[in-house]
């Protein structure tokens, strides 16, 4: 049994079908990349693999435990982390009282929940401005926060939606730094990014989706030479 | 530790001002401001804390003040052991209420408190047989001097404060915050929003319930129309909370003492100054002027609150440091 498995994954808004039969699975300690154009449905299966809303059909296995369809403060205590593509910080809360937020979900005390969320502040680079309230960050310091906060809730499985997204190319070059320095500390990841500069050179695979449905997956060298993907991407002239 | 000094300097004050001072009068007024301590910190907990408005927190007052009256006229158990169970019988309305109406987020929940505010002033005015409906419940009060009240009042009020502080500065309390600030973030960092929700209502439920069986045992009688009221008690709470400032500690505390002032200094024509001109010029103009003051403290509180909500819409505690510079000239420490 693979580390992290969706088998089938459908979901449908009214007459809309935004995930149609995804399937892929994730070994422990790999970076797995999604891609796919606006639209194609990727935000959506994170949202179903993290229980913010269950998916219409289909099954979410992680470490052989079938868990879709639960709802998502229980996805998080599994060991399921996860950052919004649109950030949401608790704005009126500083950076430090944010993560401890998130470290309470381990932690019970105070002063455990206080200790494991300087530490995780000071993984994540983001120490110059843990007194800082969260709405006044710019938006890498945002970014970051975000995966701050899920690393403090101690995954073993981080769903990163678009981090690099919004960033100059040096934040983005320090985001895609602090993402392998997470999986080199042991935690599996999956990522959803738009930079393709960003995404080939840190995943160990690629699974494109396009309208909902996959259409490749591989190295990131076999997935940038798939017709279908430089099509969706591109259009049919290159293809 | 040097921040809870001004706290404990003012409990102490607070502890020695009925030796210092014997009036009936202002230890009315002081066992007022104290019950709105108590209301206003409740209030704050659920709606400034966890960010679920509510406007029906009538409802557990009026729930905690019938629970002790009720059970005197119909058991004959003193209302002082209806005191100790008040908060427990508001906390059993808040939570099946707060299990139906928190899946609806910000402005529905607020209607739906707004809703359940109401529907128990009608059930406890309908019910008459039960309740004595308009007729009220009338007990006899235990104690002919203010004194024990005003103790009990304090006592109530540096409880709840104290409680509410607890839970505030440990894991509940930074869970409750992440649920005010972005529900969704909330859930995903492993918080289980419905609990919370729930646990925060029952403890705003409960200390506002004490405050209304303790207003039961000190006023001696309470109707329908009195303590379900919805601008006396569900407006009022959030008035004193947004005075004071919302989301902090001490500012209901604040908020109580500023509103009972203001409405009392319009309650009793400016502190009887109408009426001292009145007597002093003779003219008959000044009475009838007092008269019109008597009835403006309605419309005192509303030139408060846009005053405030205008030039400090975290209220007087929330925005201390931009009083301290701009009113006192004070730079800030830090």
């Amino acid at each position: 049994m693979a580390f992290f498995r969706v088998e089938k994954l459908v979901k449908q808004f009214g007459g809309l079908t935004a995930v149609n039969e995804v399937t892929f699975e994730v070994e422990k300690g790999e970076i797995f990349g999604l891609i796919g154009p606006n639209g194609s449905g990727k935000t959506t299966t994170f949202n179903m693999i993290s229980g913010t809303y269950p998916p219409t059909s289909g099954k979410v296995f992680f470490k052989g435990r079938e868990i879709q369809g639960r709802k998502a403060n229980r996805i998080c205590h599994l060991g399921i982390g996860r950052t919004f593509q649109v950030v949401r910080p608790l704005g009126r809360m500083t950076v430090l009282d944010n993560v401890i937020a998130a470290a309470f979900s381990r932690e019970n005390t105070m002063r455990g929940a206080r200790a494991h969320a300087e530490k995780t502040i000071a993984f994540c680079g983001l120490e110059p401005v843990s007194g800082v309230l969260a709405k006044s960050l710019p938006i890498a310091g945002r970014k970051r926060l975000e995966i701050a906060r899920a690393m403090a809730t101690r995954p073993e499985l981080l769903l990163l939606d678009e981090t690099a997204a919004g960033l100059n190319p040096t934040e983005s070059l320090e985001a895609v730094e602090l993402i392998r320095k997470i999986r080199e500390n042991g935690t599996t990841i999956v990522i959803i990014e738009h930079i393709m500069r960003v995404i080939m050179s840190i995943s160990d695979r690629i699974h494109a989706i396009n309208f909902g449905q996959t259409i490749a997956e591989g190295t990131p060298s076999e997935v940038a030479a798939n017709p279908q993907v430089i099509e969706a991407y591109l259009g049919t002239d290159y293809a | 530790m040097k921040k809870n000094a001004v706290p404990l300097v003012l409990l102490a004050v607070l502890a020695v001002f009925p030796l210092v001072v014997t009036s009936d009068y202002f230890l009315h007024l002081m066992i007022l401001f104290l019950l709105w301590v108590v209301i206003g910190s409740s209030w704050n907990v659920l709606a400034g804390y966890t960010g679920q408005v509510s406007f029906g927190h009538a409802a557990f007052f009026g729930v905690g003040a019938y629970t002790a009256g009720l059970l005197f006229q119909h058991l004959q158990i003193s209302p002082w052991w209806g005191m100790a169970l008040g908060g427990f019988v508001a906390a059993l309305i808040g939570l099946p209420f707060g299990a139906i109406c928190f899946p609806l987020r910000g402005a529905y929940f607020a209607l739906a408190s707004l809703a359940l505010g109401e529907g128990i002033r009608h059930i406890a005015t309908i019910s008459e047989s039960f309740t004595g409906g308009m007729m009220g419940i009338m007990i006899m009060p235990s104690f002919v001097s203010k004194t024990p009240y005003y103790y009990i009042a304090l006592g109530l009020a540096a409880l709840s404060v104290l409680s509410i502080q607890l839970v505030i500065r440990t894991k509940p309390g930074y869970y409750f915050v992440s649920i005010r600030e972005d529900q969704d973030a909330a859930e995903s960092l492993g918080i289980d929003t419905t609990l919370y929700k729930n646990a925060s209502l029952a403890l705003s439920s409960f200390w506002t319930g004490m405050a209304g069986a303790f207003y039961m045992n000190y006023m001696g009688f309470v109707d329908p129309h009195v303590v379900f009221s919805l601008h006396d008690y569900s407006v009022m709470a959030i008035l004193v909370a947004i005075v004071g400032g919302v989301g902090t500690i001490y500012g209901p505390a604040v908020g109580a003492f500023i509103m009972v002032a203001v409405q009392e200094f319009f309650r009793s024509g400016f502190f009887g100054a109408f009426d001292y001109l009145g007597r002093v010029t003779g003219s008959s103009s000044f009475a009838s002027l007092s008269e019109v003051v008597r009835q403006a403290h309605v419309l005192g509180f509303g030139i408060l609150v846009v005053v405030v909500i205008l030039f400090l819409p975290n209220g007087i505690v929330g925005d201390w440091e931009k009083i301290r510079r701009n009113v006192f000239r004070i730079q800030p420490t830090r």
